[in-house]
């Protein structure tokens, strides 16, 4: 069985709406659909078949279930596919592994390589929608590649990723966010840092962080928390401070002996690690962010409405940080087994509960739950 | 003839009695044959001539020279007065400090004497508002003095204008307003409500710096204050007195003007309040009825507005001047002889209605920082020998204990809330880690100097006026608060009363006694 994700305009509005008024309804009124698995070509010689064990469901799927992905992706994406990116499978030949799903050129056949897969920065890969894939930013929105909501899908060899016999299957499914958070937790530089958001993405990035803190630490590492499960993983995960939302401001003002002009802190922190991606979080992230320091933004934005003044007049810095490299598979893998990260898959669903599963994982914190995964296991 | 205090021994004919809880009160029985209520003195009777008093009492001072030989031309006079945060409610105008002052400045006229400061004694409390300044002074003296920036507000962070008088053998520093001390006399005009406030006390602390008042306003010396309102086992106080003796030989001559007052706090239609509650009438119980439904379906904020515009008759019982602790002697006397109570024994519970205000919130919020300084800091501390609770016993506290905090006037409080008593509630721990910071936060001196806000580091200093009842009960539990905020307090919740006995009996068994202290109005329980 497969979970697939076609474009159909007037579903896409309806889940749209559905998603408005409730987060994760997209799933019952939208596209996706739950149907036999049909058999994929392998596109290459250096490609082989995976059966998925667990796969995730991350803020971006649930993002697009909902129809509030941004239409920047439109082109990035080939219709149809099967949603998931986060994903522990075996190979034909029992090799347990995860998935690094990003689609760079050496997946696409393009040879010579882009500049920044060249450089090894295959996150930024220049050619995500060309070569003999359809467009596809990685498996699990690319038409040729399936995804890990299904009985089965291909990847390349490179794309791969030895799981650990010591770590659980769902430690394994751990790998690919918290290689995310690796990847952000690689510009930690030690200073005064606030963390927005504790979901998966900002629990995960605070236990990257954790893991590479002893170095050049000069300042105290605060997280903001909405749920109680959230605010009690945080502190256990290294936050110095656990606040919410409302609170940062004067933690931060209070740690930094900041003046306050109306809702803006004269002073703030150095690095402020965005793991929300609203217009909220990114308003916050510039009220409490240091002149001259920089916003990075780890959850993925959407649309959003944002004041800039600010960021011109103190010269902050917003720059993004999306996915990882190879590199940050094998840093995320010891980040998963020091933390014991797989405890942080709060439930597990079959495919045929797809709507439960989505609904869950679209209110995870205010239900105490941090990652909700399918589970392909029975199958 | 006002009847003295009362102690009344709960039986089964005993009616409900009535608990303050913020902006509302609520009946609660208390059990039968265990349980007793402590009553204030009646009030008594005012001085009828009151302007004729206060003169007489300028003209013919206590060990010191009638004020006009005090006075002359060319001399530097300094007129210093207590702030806001009394009397509670606020005073019905004339306020008596309008009244004193304004005899003051007469006579300081009369001797030609032309400069004059008049400085609001508020020590780190929040600056007045102007609406605050002309109800305590009235318009003639506000729109006089204020224009010419000669009526203004100690400011205990303005280094340039703050002198060091002098230092005790104990090494307390004695630094106070740079005007004052350089001035030829200090006249300071204080209204008593309580027998902690006045003598030394008035200018070591209204007129002080935060370097001289730490010396005294710390975990140490509170906990070892044996009470408040004792000033001969009040460490506290031995610390002012010594500081009040380096004023004495080093500084300028002091003249002090104390006055008391009644417990006539509340004006009609509040009366039942000031009532025993087996002698109310049908009226009061029709009063209290609709007061309290109505209350209760008010939005908070606006409650509080009703309360905070109250105006109490307050009237005045003794006015004595001349030397301070010549002065204070007989303000002591006046004050015990109003609310001294005599109470044999101590009980295994106390128990307290908190009210909406206390002397840090007044036209503000009682925030739950303040909840604990008014229970264990003032209401706790209302006895003299022993505290009404044995140590080990349980305080049992009525307050809805909102988190809510007044911005302007409190901002440090938000912070200590969420920060300090998130990580301690032992007052010794959070002098040590977090006082220094908040003392010395450059945004909240910002806000003491410049706005209506407390100085940072008053929190703290309103945490450990509760040191000694933290340290004396086994365990505190408020009845009706929100169940977050009080634990955060480090203190239990309980929805009603009868669930709170049921708690408490964890650490005082299931037939413990029970003192109730009645408020309003004030008391002070002489635990024999």
């Amino acid at each position: 069985m497969r979970l697939i994700f076609d474009r159909k305009p007037l579903k896409f509005a309806a889940a749209r709406l559905a998603g408005t008024l409730a987060p994760g309804r997209g799933a019952a009124v939208g596209p996706l659909k739950l149907e036999p698995n049909e058999p994929l070509p392998l596109p290459g010689p250096d490609w082989v078949r995976l059966t998925p064990r667990l796969s995730g469901i991350c803020g971006s799927d649930l993002a697009m279930i909902d129809g509030t992905a941004s239409a920047y992706f439109d082109p990035l994406v080939s219709y149809p596919f099967v949603p998931g990116h986060e994903v522990v499978a075996m190979t034909e030949r029992g090799r347990r592994v995860a998935l690094v799903p990003v689609l760079s050129c050496v997946t696409r056949g393009i040879n010579p390589v882009c500049a920044q897969c060249a450089a090894r920065r295959t996150n930024l890969c220049e050619r995500a929608a060309f070569g003999h894939l359809e467009p596809g930013l990685q498996s699990g929105f690319c038409t040729d590649t399936g995804g890990g909501w299904s009985t089965w899908m291909v990847a390349h060899t490179s794309q791969l990723v030895d799981v650990p016999d010591d770590l659980t299957d769902e430690a394994g499914v751990m790998i690919e966010p918290t290689a995310c958070a690796a990847h952000a937790a690689l510009r930690y530089e030690g200073h005064e840092t606030v963390i927005i958001g504790a979901g998966t993405v900002g629990l995960l990035t605070l236990a990257a962080i954790t893991a590479t803190r002893d170095k050049d630490r000069s300042g105290p590492l605060i997280v903001t928390a909405r749920y109680a499960e959230q605010r009690r993983l945080a502190k256990e995960l290294g936050a110095d401070v656990v606040c919410t939302p409302d609170e940062l401001p004067r933690w931060v003002r209070s740690a930094t002996k900041s003046m306050v002009l109306a809702d803006q802190l004269t002073s703030g922190f150095r690095n402020v690690i965005d793991c929300v991606g609203s217009s909220e979080s990114l308003r916050q992230s510039l009220r409490v962010v240091a002149p001259g320091g920089e916003v990075l933004l780890v959850g993925m934005p959407g649309n959003v409405s944002l004041e800039l003044t600010s960021l011109w007049h103190r010269e902050v810095g917003i720059r993004g940080c999306y996915a990882y490299t190879r590199n940050d598979f094998i840093a995320a893998i010891e980040v998963v087994r020091r933390f014991d990260l797989g405890r942080l898959v709060s439930a597990t669903y079959p495919l045929d509960d797809y709507k439960d599963a989505i609904a869950h994982a679209a209110s995870a914190g205010r239900r105490g739950a941090v990652k909700v995964a399918f589970d392909m296991r029975e199958n | 003839m006002p009847r003295p205090g009362f102690v009344l021994e709960v039986d089964r004919s005993t009616p409900p009695i009535m608990f303050w809880r913020g902006e509302n009160f609520s009946l609660e029985k208390l059990p039968a044959g265990r349980s007793r209520v402590i009553y204030p003195p009646e009030p008594l009777a005012a001085i009828e001539d009151i302007d004729g008093a206060i003169l007489a009492a300028l003209l013919n001072p206590h060990e010191q020279d009638p004020l006009p030989a005090q006075l002359f031309p060319g001399m530097k006079l300094t007129i210093a007065f207590d702030d806001v945060s009394l009397p509670l409610p606020k005073m019905r105008t004339p306020d008596n400090r309008q009244r004193v002052i304004e005899a003051v400045l007469d006579l300081a006229a009369d001797a030609g004497v032309d400069d004059v400061h008049i400085i609001a004694a508020l020590g780190l409390h929040r600056r007045m508002h102007e609406y605050e300044l002309r109800h305590a002074l009235g318009d003639r003296v506000y729109d006089a003095f204020h224009p010419r920036g000669t009526l203004y507000q100690h400011d205990a962070e303005d280094l340039d204008n703050l002198t060091v008088i002098g230092t005790t053998p104990e090494g307390e520093v004695l630094e106070i307003s740079k005007r004052a001390a350089d001035s030829d006399l200090i006249v300071y005009v204080n209204i008593n409500s309580v027998a902690m406030d006045g003598g030394w006390k008035s200018i070591t602390t209204g007129l002080a710096s935060y370097r001289s008042l730490s010396f005294h306003h710390n975990p140490e010396t509170l906990q070892n204050t044996r009470s408040l309102m004792d000033r001969h086992k009040s460490e506290l106080h031995k610390s002012v007195w010594r500081l009040g003796k380096i004023m004495r030989v080093h500084g300028p001559r002091v003249f002090q003007i104390e006055s008391t007052l009644n417990t006539d706090m509340f004006p009609s239609p509040f009366d039942f309040l000031s009532k025993r509650e087996w002698e109310w009438k049908a009226k009061d119980r029709a009063t209290f009825l609709a007061t309290t439904k109505s209350l209760s379906r008010t939005p908070t904020r606006l409650a509080r507005r009703i309360f905070h515009n109250i105006e109490g008759p307050h009237q005045m019982t003794s006015v004595q001047a001349g030397d301070t602790e010549a002065v204070h002697k007989i303000t002591l006397e006046w004050v015990h002889k109003q609310q001294l109570v005599e109470v044999h024994g101590q009980t295994d519970i106390l128990t307290l209605g908190i009210p909406y205000v206390c002397p840090y919130n007044p036209d503000g919020i009682m925030n739950p920082v303040l909840v604990m300084c008014m229970g264990l800091g003032y209401l706790f501390n209302m006895y003299r020998n022993k505290p009404l609770v044995r140590e080990g016993g349980v305080i049992i506290m009525t307050h809805p204990t909102y988190r809510e905090f007044h911005p302007v006037h409190h901002p440090s409080y938000i912070d200590f809330f969420e920060q300090v008593l998130a990580d301690t509630t032992d007052p010794v721990a959070m002098s040590l880690k977090w006082e220094k910071q908040y003392a010395e936060d450059e945004w909240y001196r910002h806000l003491y100097r410049t706005g209506n806000a407390y100085h940072g580091v008053h929190p703290f200093y309103a945490w450990y006026w509760g040191a000694h009842g933290l340290q004396h009960a086994g365990k505190v539990i408020i009845v009706g608060g929100d169940s977050p905020t009080v634990r955060r307090l480090g203190f239990t919740p309980a929805s009603t009363m009868d669930d709170a006995f049921e708690i408490a009996s964890d650490v005082v068994g299931r037939s413990p006694t029970i003192s109730h202290l009645h408020v309003p109005a004030l008391l002070v329980a002489d635990v024999q």
